[in-house]
């Protein structure tokens, strides 16, 4: 009994270091899982108010630029609204009562990286403004990410620039679809993979969301297509695509919120467990 | 005396990981070189110190660091190692009788003071990237990132030592 007593006295800083050495590595393995990672987060209350207290501070610096974005929007959605006006006059709406498939919500970017490989978000609202795990987030130039933590007051976002992240894309011209990844080499790059070999492709044509999945409606802006290769087994082909939003400079952002999701996954997994 | 050492390091603890967070974690020089300071909290922790102590404390840094920036363990797991390291690169840099010469590493000589940093920084930023990046099929890029970041905070961390040190009368 002694003996073994003064083994652990004798190798106490070997065996805290195994264990402390352990719980991290084991912490690294599960945050590479989406999903997995509950505990080590910067959604929680501490990190979330110095992260908001810094963007106080520094959200002064791009207010020209935010200003201007936001002007350019409303421009864009003035049109818009001109253009409905015209259809919508004759039959007059109560908007309220309308059921919408999608809600947008606005958040403010707190944290952001993109020079890791497994890049992620902060973003100032949480779950009490009503926002869940798997809800897609964009600017109005394009795609951002996925929420994968939330906390009361806080949320982190899986960056499309993350090598778990996988996007459904599609072609704007030609339907054909693949995956969104990342090969970690320019934040303002992605790759767009498992698009068929003989799909008709230009250097420049426009790639947008593909709506396959509860996420993402259909049809909104990814980027362009910087150029395109063949993959090694050449049943596929492999596009570099220039992405319209500048990753390392957002600011305000809009969160997806889709009022069909939860039928649409009780359907899928209902199906499943009859299998 | 000793809640003088206390006291400056727990204020050290946290100037460091605020001036990490808030400040070196948004300094992408070139795009992809990150400069990690906040282990000059390891680097200068006295060396008479309890070990057990800093190897507990290196662990609290390091999982701060990964609540602050979203990274699971990786922080916590590559602050540990060095921790746990360190009295054996502590005794091939400053010889074998480091211990008992009340030495300390803004006073050492500079060549064994750089061999002592580089070490730690380079052992630091290897686990960190392998964690990171957690994929052999990078290993090039692990290497690079670490030899590239690893230069930058090892003269961060070298400028940091000579200006914060107390001039010998």
């Amino acid at each position: 009994m002694q003996q073994i007593l003064f083994f652990f006295i004798r190798n106490k800083n070997f065996l805290l270091f195994i264990l402390l050495f352990s719980i991290s590595v084991f912490l690294t393995i599960q945050s590479h899982s989406y999903h997995k990672n509950k505990f080590v987060n910067s959604s929680n209350y501490i990190t979330g108010s110095i992260y908001s207290l810094k963007n106080d501070i520094t959200g002064y610096f791009n207010l020209r630029k935010e200003n201007k974005l936001l002007v350019e929007e409303n421009v864009r959605l003035r049109k818009h609204l001109e253009a409905y006006k015209e259809i919508a006059f004759s039959q007059n709406v109560d908007t309220s009562s309308l059921n919408y498939k999608y809600k947008f919500v606005s958040a403010k970017v707190i944290n952001n990286s993109f020079s890791r490989t497994k890049n992620k978000l902060t973003l100032n609202k949480g779950s009490r403004d009503s926002l869940q795990l798997d809800m897609g987030v964009i600017t109005s130039k394009g795609v951002v990410g996925i929420i994968d933590n939330v906390s009361n007051k806080y949320s982190t976002v899986q960056s499309i620039l993350n090598t778990n992240s996988q996007v459904n894309a599609k072609l704007k011209n030609s339907k054909h679809f693949g995956s969104l990844v990342w090969n970690t080499e320019d934040p303002n790059t992605v790759q767009l993979i498992d698009i068929p070999r003989l799909t008709p492709v230009s250097i420049g044509d426009t790639i947008i969301t593909g709506g396959k999945s509860t996420i993402f409606p259909e049809g909104i802006l990814i980027g362009t297509v910087l150029d395109f290769s063949q993959t090694e087994d050449k049943n596929s082909l492999l596009l570099n695509i220039q992405l319209f939003n500048d990753m390392t400079n957002l600011e305000h952002v809009f969160i997806i919120k889709n009022n069909d999701a939860l039928e649409i996954k009780n359907l899928e997994n209902s199906i499943e467990n009859v299998e | 005396m000793l809640n003088n050492i206390v006291i400056l390091n727990v204020v050290r603890f946290i100037v460091l990981v605020l001036t990490q967070v808030l400040l070196l974690n948004h300094v992408d020089f070139l795009g992809y070189i990150n400069t990690y300071i906040y282990i000059l909290f390891i680097i200068v922790y006295p060396i008479t110190g309890n070990k057990s102590l800093l190897i507990f404390i290196s662990f609290l840094l390091g999982l701060t660091l990964d609540f602050f920036s979203d990274t699971g363990g990786i922080h916590a797991a590559a602050s540990v190692l060095i921790a746990y390291l360190r009295p054996a690169i502590l005794k091939y840099s400053f010889g074998i009788s480091y211990e008992y010469n009340t030495l300390k590493v803004s006073n050492a000589e500079f060549g064994q003071r750089i061999l002592y940093v580089v070490s730690m920084v380079f052992i630091h930023h290897l686990v960190l990237f392998s964690l990171e990046i957690f994929n052999v099929n990078h290993i090039l890029l692990i290497l690079k990132s670490t030899l590239f970041s690893g230069s930058f905070s090892t003269i961060l961390i070298l400028s940091a030592i000579t200006i914060f040190s107390k001039k010998p009368k």
